[in-house]
């Protein structure tokens, strides 16, 4: 089946460009007129988003300090 | 006094006035460079597999990346630039061998996590909030079973918040590669992570 035929199959695979900002502005704003009328498609892009968010909240731990301290240790000293 | 002597006097303090601004233009690269030290930290974690590996090669990168400080163009993206040593490491040290046979690359459709969380019972159903389902521990081993050459994008770009243009710096492949890694690698990624649900039975 073509995915032109299936409007929600094309936003779809329009809702990683969609969200990176990378769509021309006719597939963009193809993209936001089904998104305006369908609700099973747009909460699947607000997912995306919180997605994406969680992910990096939830995967960044804080550098050890015991790191850091041995980080400065490998400067060069001045001669 | 001849006039060789004159000159060679008239170049000792010039050469001691580049000395002292090449000392101070090194000190200010280690500091700009310790500055970065918690992103780079942060991005280095997952393209290596555990935090002691991660611990290791920030360590070298910045060894490395101290003892060549000459070969950074100052104005140029210094993140960048520490994170491509970073990266050559990595694949120095044989990690990407060693991961990449066994590991496919299954991908699931873009909507197909969703479907998975809201159909399992318990928890927040709405959409911003139904993502808390998924724990941390869920989304560490998730990206970490993601193959190495798509987990690096995605480390990258949505965790490090490096450009595209960064990222095919960084792991010198093109950005068309980038872009399409990125997009297949977040399909994997989400694939692992439904999987976990399933899993944990939620």
């Amino acid at each position: 089946m073509n995915l032109y035929d299936d409007p929600c199959a094309h936003c779809e695979e329009m809702m990683q460009p969609y969200l990176d900002h990378i769509l021309s502005d006719a597939e963009r704003l193809e993209a936001e007129a089904h998104l305006d009328e369908c609700d099973w498609c747009r909460r699947r892009y607000r997912f995306e988003e919180s997605l994406r968010v969680y992910v990096r909240q939830v995967v960044s731990e804080p550098m050890p300090a015991e790191l850091k301290r041995k980080l400065a240790a490998l400067r060069i000293p001045l001669d | 006094m001849t006039g060789a002597s004159v000159a060679a006097m008239a170049e000792a303090p010039s050469d001691a006035t580049r000395i002292a601004a090449e000392a101070r233009d090194r000190v200010r690269f280690e500091e700009e460079a310790l500055a970065l030290s918690d992103q780079v930290y942060r991005v280095a974690r997952h393209l290596a597999g555990s935090r002691e590996e991660a611990d290791d090669l920030v360590q070298e990168m910045y060894a490395r990346a101290f003892r060549s400080w000459r070969s950074y163009q100052p104005g140029t993206n210094l993140r960048a630039w520490l994170l491509r040593i970073l990266t050559n490491l990595n694949i120095d040290r044989g990690r990407r061998q060693q991961r990449a046979p066994q590991t496919q690359a299954l991908e699931a459709n873009d909507y197909y996590l969703y479907d998975k969380l809201a159909e399992s019972d318990g928890g927040p159903t709405d959409e911003e909030r139904v993502v808390e389902r998924l724990s941390q521990d869920d989304i560490v081993s998730a990206l970490s079973a993601v193959p190495h050459d798509f987990r690096d994008v995605i480390v990258l770009v949505d965790i490090g918040d490096f450009s595209y243009q960064d990222a095919a710096q960084i792991l010198d492949i093109p950005i068309g590669t980038v872009m399409s890694r990125l997009h297949r690698g977040r399909r994997v990624l989400k694939r692992e992570l439904a999987e976990s649900v399933a899993e944990d039975g939620t």
